[in-house]
């Protein structure tokens, strides 16, 4: 089962409708509470990344019964140093995120804690893709 | 505690998810930071935070967070309160500080997030 959601920039105040969107969905195919919500906080950090930091994009999901796959493409600035970016505390959030209690520097960190794979792939001037994966039937 | 009685020993008030006063939390986390929320929040809490935003009820469907608690005297907007009943969270709204508020639900034997920090991410 695949879903596409286009995700608006600038909207800060839509933030994360997407991911509310999707986790519905997983509800209602009665996934595990414990998977929903993995996915859907790595998923959620992901999104308000590609709101704040590069105006929006495009996301892409598969459901499979192995697996849920989330793509996020943004055509944002970019990652400069991705080493650095992962790192707890490192952020150049603006004061309009942080007014709204985001850019503590620690999305990242709590994508790849709650998610089972993370791939970032970011090009300076081009834009940022991020690949989550969440496995369905290896835990109990 | 219940969340009925939490919102009596808060002299709080309903903005919506009254049906649901006779749910029982645990834990309690306090905190103005979505980030951190998202990062550090794993049990069943209610959210005590003196944000006032759209993203603080976002922040709590993600976590299946089922009750808010808006310190202060703070006021949220029409959005934000139905945003709250879509969702099914209980939002309630106390004059006390972030502060008092933590410490009276505290006293009453509400307990805290265990916050263990990786060693290698800070
Ligand atoms: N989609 C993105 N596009 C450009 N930069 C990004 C993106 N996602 C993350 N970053 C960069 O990585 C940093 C760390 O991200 P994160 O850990 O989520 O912290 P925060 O969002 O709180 O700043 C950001 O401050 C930003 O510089
Ligand atoms: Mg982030």
């Amino acid at each position: 089962m695949k879903m596409h959601y286009d995700v608006e920039g600038g909207e800060f105040i839509n933030v994360g409708t997407a991911s509310s969107q999707f986790k519905k969905t997983l509800k209602m195919l009665g996934i595990g509470a414990d998977i929903i919500r993995r996915i859907s906080i790595s998923m959620y950090e992901a999104e308000i990344n590609m709101v704040i930091h590069a105006n929006g994009g495009s996301i892409d999901t598969e459901i499979t019964p192995e697996r849920i796959h989330v793509v996020l493409q943004d055509q944002g600035p970019g990652i400069e140093n991705l080493d650095l970016a992962m790192k707890a505390g490192y952020s150049t959030a603006s004061r309009q995120a942080r007014e709204m209690g985001f850019g503590a520097g620690m999305g990242l960190q709590n994508m790849k804690r709650n998610c089972d794979e993370l791939q970032i792939s970011s090009v300076l001037g081009e834009g940022t893709r991020v690949e989550i994966t969440v496995y369905l039937n290896q835990e109990s | 505690m219940t969340i009925g009685s939490i919102k009596e020993c808060l002299e709080a008030h309903y903005y919506c998810g009254e049906e649901y006063q006779g749910d029982t939390l645990e834990y309690c986390y306090s905190c103005d930071l979505m980030s951190d929320v998202l990062a550090y929040v794993k049990n069943n809490v209610i959210l005590l935070t003196g944000l006032v935003h759209p993203q603080v009820i976002r922040t709590a469907e993600m976590l299946d967070i089922r009750a808010i608690m808006i310190v202060r005297g703070k006021r949220p907007s029409e959005e934000i309160i139905e945003m709250a009943k879509e969702g099914g969270i209980v939002l309630m709204g106390t004059r006390h500080s972030l502060f008092t508020a933590s410490g009276i639900l505290f006293g009453n034997g509400m307990r805290g997030e265990e916050i263990t920090h990786d060693e290698n991410a800070l």
